[in-house]
């Protein structure tokens, strides 16, 4: 599975640095580091929906306090 | 609706070069730039009545001659500073002179400092100097009380320091290739405009061109942080904006490169215990020509410049990536093969301004977008001293603490010179050689649309308005390939 995490400007100014953060805390600690690949982009064109992540080219809309929910419902339920 | 851009710029050189970059890119952009050749020196010179030189006729031919320089410039020269032979107006070089300022006076002040005895004095007093005893020291000119003497020398000779500019038989100014490390000071000095940097601006149209709104592939802006000093009629976030209209898929600071550069130059440091940086591409280029001996401490980090672009072009093979900032010298630091595979073109400030304008694009009406990747340390690079300041944060970042940076920060190059030359003669006690070939640092830049005293406190308190606070922060997004 490929998780992209926009690091641009905006999203950047709205937390990508913790939702970034977040996500690699998580998937070490449930030990998932070889089925997830994590990478960055500067900019996905949605700025207004920031922090922009793509899981497998699916645009989501995260933030640092939604990061968890997301990560349960759309990351590791899919890869298990 | 475009503004009155002879606002935007220091001189009337800069404001003449600029509208020969935004003709030629409006032609560029219409496809008929072949048509519209020969037109162009008539489009910004029209009538008969001449207003910068003899006549209409001379000023178009050399018009046309910034033509070519603006469509990239002679092919025989990878050098990317050339002289416009005819645009030279072969100023007078005879050093130092008497002029009729000279009272005759009694005391004689310039014959009693002259260390060579060049002074005498002919039946009415007045002071003349023997040229072939004179050695240009200068001194005879300061103890005048009149300032009757003066120093005739070519501004281009006068601001390259390296002494790269020579005269050549016709009289006009010529440039050692071998020598010349592309700083652009010449460019910027030169009263007539008579040598200039030469453009690729038709590449970036050209990527821009290509990428089709992204949809070939994107086309990343890395921008130097310099910015902050200069469109200073606009916000920043107005520019960020211009770009994207241009057709830029976004804007990414080079700052952010500054703080990767700031991490690993920090190590290699302590690995190896002295250091040159390896940021300012005219002084890497200084050291490779005038102290090869000392090569091997050149830093072996890539620029911020080409670190950020890396980053972008590994996560991202298909990118591209247009450098914008202050300086000429990376416009030759593109071509070099390191370099090359993560930079397509690099553009000046100059330079964005015409392209701007080519498209009639008034920064100041658009709305405010975002630029911040970078930390306060990544951003201060634009100015003297701050990567000084940045390998120092960086190596307490790291937890670094066995060992002491003393940096020795060089603004423009003669500093650099008088710290090189130390360190070849085994007297430089500093451990870092900071070299920065412009004088203030890149906002010294020839590229820059405007210089003033208040650039560096603009630097500063861009830098202060970064969301991450120190470098780890920054760069620690980057972790992520």
């Amino acid at each position: 599975m490929k998780v992209t995490v926009c690091i641009g400007s905006s999203c950047h100014l709205k937390g990508s640095r913790q939702v970034v953060e977040q996500l690699q805390d998580l998937i070490s600690s449930e030990c998932l580091g070889d089925k997830i690949k994590l990478g960055g982009t500067f900019c996905m064109g949605e700025c207004q929906k920031g922090v922009c992540v793509s899981v497998d080219d699916v645009l989501y809309s995260v933030s640092p306090e939604t990061t968890k929910d997301f990560f349960l419902s759309e990351i590791k339920s899919r890869v298990q | 609706m475009t503004m009155d851009n002879k606002r935007v710029f220091d001189t009337k050189v800069q404001y003449l070069k600029y509208k020969v970059l935004r003709e030629v890119a409006r032609s560029a952009w219409n496809g008929t730039l072949l048509e519209d050749l020969l037109d162009i020196p008539m489009r910004i010179v029209p009538g008969k009545t001449p207003t910068m030189r003899c006549c209409v006729y001379k000023e178009r031919a050399i018009l046309a001659e910034r033509v070519k320089i603006a469509m990239g410039g002679s092919r025989d020269s990878q050098n990317v500073i050339e002289v416009i032979d005819i645009a030279c107006d072969e100023c007078p070089a005879a050093g130092y002179e008497v002029t009729d300022s000279c009272r005759g006076c009694l005391a004689h002040r310039c014959e009693d400092v002259c260390p060579r005895g060049a002074i005498s004095f002919d039946h009415d007093h007045t002071a003349h100097i023997d040229k072939s005893k004179c050695v240009e020291c200068g001194r005879c000119s300061k103890v005048c009380p009149y300032s009757a003497i003066t120093n005739r020398v070519r501004p281009c000779q006068n601001a390259c320091k390296i002494k790269a500019i020579s005269i050549n038989e016709e009289g006009a100014a010529a440039i050692d290739k071998d020598k010349c490390i592309s700083c652009g000071a010449c460019v910027y000095q030169c009263p007539f405009g008579a040598i200039t940097d030469k453009s690729y601006i038709l590449d970036v149209i050209d990527l821009i061109r290509k990428s089709r709104s992204g949809k070939d592939y994107k086309l990343y802006a890395a921008v130097a942080p310099s910015i902050s000093s200069q469109f200073t009629y606009a916000g920043l976030g107005q520019v960020v904006k211009g770009l994207k209209v241009l057709g830029f898929h976004t804007v990414v600071e080079a700052a952010l490169g500054a703080d990767l550069v700031a991490c690993t130059e920090s190590r290699e440091l302590v690995e190896k215990g002295f250091l040159t940086s390896s940021c300012c591409p005219a002084f890497v280029a200084y050291i490779k020509s005038a102290f090869p001996e000392l090569e091997e401490h050149i830093s072996h980090d890539l620029s911020p410049m080409a670190a950020i672009a890396k980053y972008i072009k590994d996560s991202e093979p298909n990118a591209k990536v247009v450098f914008i900032g202050p300086c000429t010298a990376k416009k030759t630091e593109v071509m070099k093969k390191e370099v090359r595979p993560y930079v397509d073109a690099a553009l000046t400030f100059e330079e964005l301004q015409a392209l701007f304008d080519s498209r009639d694009i008034d920064l100041t009406g658009l709305e405010d977008d975002v630029l911040d990747n970078a930390s306060y340390f990544g951003r201060i690079f634009a100015r003297s001293g701050g990567l000084s300041d940045a390998v120092s944060e960086a190596l307490k970042e790291q937890g670094i603490d066995d060992f002491e940076l003393s940096a020795c920060a060089c603004s423009g190059i003669e500093e650099c010179r008088t710290a090189l030359m130390k360190k070849k003669r085994g007297v430089l006690s500093e451990n870092f050689i900071e070299g920065m070939a412009c004088t203030g640092g890149c906002i010294g830049g020839a590229g820059c649309l405007t210089h003033g005293e208040k650039n560096k406190a603009q630097v500063d308190a861009y830098g202060r308005q970064a969301l991450e606070k120190t470098i780890s922060d920054a760069v620690s997004v980057l972790k992520l390939l």
